[in-house]
């Protein structure tokens, strides 16, 4: 089996260097909607003379470099242990070389390992035996800012109306909207998972934000019902960092997983506005990313 | 247009600072997030644990540097780990409310005149704004790499062994960019905007 650690290395500098055109140009569309002069304004334009920066010189968009979260997609014969393996010198060495902040923590010591290396759960990999011949990896580096501000609703949850339906589905990601205010570094991204048990839950949550911001829910309903959030959330008028603003989520992302009759998760993952996320595609000796 | 301050910052220079302005910030401030907040107030406010270890050198350090000073709420990516040599990388602001039990206490207790950080505070550290004076700036997250740029030098770092993120860096700063979004009259962009988008949530949830 072929040694990617090198390749995987690229993958995690280019994600956390190099922000997806995607993200960017929601960002600079936002940018054109604000007031100039305006504390929002100010913030969208520092926002991207730093996204050009960190291009341009390699070093981390944002210094929360987040938990690094691996979905791998291997073609039968590749071994997900020594993939693991792989990965986990990759980012061992991307620490090293200050791509990403040592952030694995001891959460009873309180001690960093210094080299983001944890338990089995750190980095998170999620493997996946896949038909076809190419092997993908995908990455995305959430901080912890959005990460805290991410929320799960138990529906019906009467605090905000919301019953076991799409209305309540709604209902929860608005909540969830108005709670983060700007300390998830708006203007942000919604991942929105119905269904599933908690843990599953979550993880479908920050699987729909693997999805392009300009892409459609092939669910009519659901596509409605993305837009309908975004263009609400933004009516909070919660602006870039909280400042107050037309710009507070630029996207919405909705998957579904089938639940228990007793159960009805809403599970909503806020992302940055760094939103960081990139692939890349092993086919034969050709590596490729996007 | 921005305001230029300096660091020490006077009493009078803060109280003139109100909601919505632009700053650039230059002088020397420590980084400290929440190992450290944690270990100010058990050690020598709340006193719930002895000081230990080199506790009380590091305590005498950091107190004329930030009497009068700041603290950079910031977790950075620092290269030269093992040279000495430091250089910041990357080193936006982290979020701030998580200090909100501790902020007001370490404010009073080195008459601190701001703290940067993002996402803003609550109640008790806008009080401890008006009492000491004090403001808070908010810095742009996300930026890490820009604010980097204004990071001058490394002159140190206290307590490494909370971990890079963790540790108490001492950094002299030119320029660096933040709004104030708290004030010393009581004064908070985040209570604000916190009302008015509630106002419109009611409504789209009526």
């Amino acid at each position: 089996m072929r040694d990617l650690t090198q390749e995987i290395l690229e993958l995690i500098r280019f994600t956390s260097t190099n922000l997806p055109e995607d993200v960017e140009k929601a960002l600079r569309e936002a940018y054109a909607r604000e007031e100039p002069g305006s504390a929002a304004h100010g913030a969208l334009e520092t926002i991207l003379a730093n996204v050009e920066m960190t291009r341009r010189n390699s070093t981390p968009i944002c210094q929360d470099t987040g938990t690094p979260i691996f979905f791998v997609c291997y073609p039968e014969g590749w071994s997900p242990r020594r993939l693991r393996e792989q990965i986990k010198e990759a980012v061992a060495l991307a620490t090293r070389k200050n791509y990403l902040r040592p952030n694995a923590v001891d959460s009873l010591s309180g001690k960093n390992t210094g080299d983001n290396l944890g338990d089995q759960h750190f980095p998170v990999i999620h493997f996946e035996e896949c038909d076809g011949e190419e092997l993908t990896i995908e990455l995305m580096l959430k901080g912890g800012g959005c990460e805290n501000v991410g929320r799960q609703y138990s529906l019906p949850d009467n605090t905000i109306k919301a019953g076991r339906d799409l209305e309540g589905v709604r209902r929860a990601a608005l909540d969830a909207v108005w709670q983060a205010q700007g300390e998830g570094c708006a203007p942000g991204f919604l991942g929105i998972s119905i269904g599933g048990d908690r843990g599953t839950s979550y993880i479908a949550s920050k699987e729909a934000l693997l999805r392009r911001v300009d892409d459609a829910n092939p669910n009519p309903e659901l596509a409605d019902l993305e837009e309908r959030i975004t263009r609400e959330a933004n009516q909070l008028g919660i602006g870039p960092m909280g400042f107050g603003g037309k710009a507070t989520v630029l996207g919405t992302k909705i998957t579904t997983t089938h639940r228990l009759p007793a159960s009805f998760f809403v599970t909503v993952s806020y992302m940055c506005w760094a939103y960081r996320r990139r692939k890349m595609t092993v086919r034969g000796e050709q590596v490729t990313y996007e | 247009m921005a305001i230029r301050l300096t660091i020490p910052i006077s009493d009078d220079s803060i109280r003139s600072l109100k909601v919505g302005q632009s700053v650039l910030l230059s002088g020397i401030m420590l980084t400290g997030r929440d190992a450290a907040h944690k270990w100010i107030v058990d050690t020598f406010i709340k006193k719930t644990r002895p000081p230990q270890g080199d506790d009380l050198e590091v305590f005498q350090a950091i107190q004329p540097l930030l009497n009068g000073g700041i603290i950079y709420h910031c977790g950075p990516v620092v290269a030269g780990l093992d040279t000495g040599h430091y250089r910041f990388v990357a080193a936006g602001p982290t979020t701030s409310i998580r200090e909100e039990p501790y902020q007001g206490d370490v404010m009073r207790l080195f008459n601190l005149k701001g703290v940067i950080g993002k996402g803003g505070m609550g109640e008790q550290t806008l009080r401890a704004c008006q009492e000491v004076p004090a403001v808070y700036f908010h810095a742009i997250g996300g930026a890490a790499s820009l604010i980097a740029q204004t990071v001058q030098r490394v002159l140190g770092v206290y307590k490494l062994e909370f971990g890079v993120p963790e540790a108490m860096w001492v950094i002299e700063v030119k320029d660096f960019p933040a709004v104030v979004t708290m004030d010393a009259q009581g004064n908070s962009l985040h209570e604000k905007v916190r009302q008015e988008s509630n106002a419109i949530l009611e409504n789209l949830l009526a």
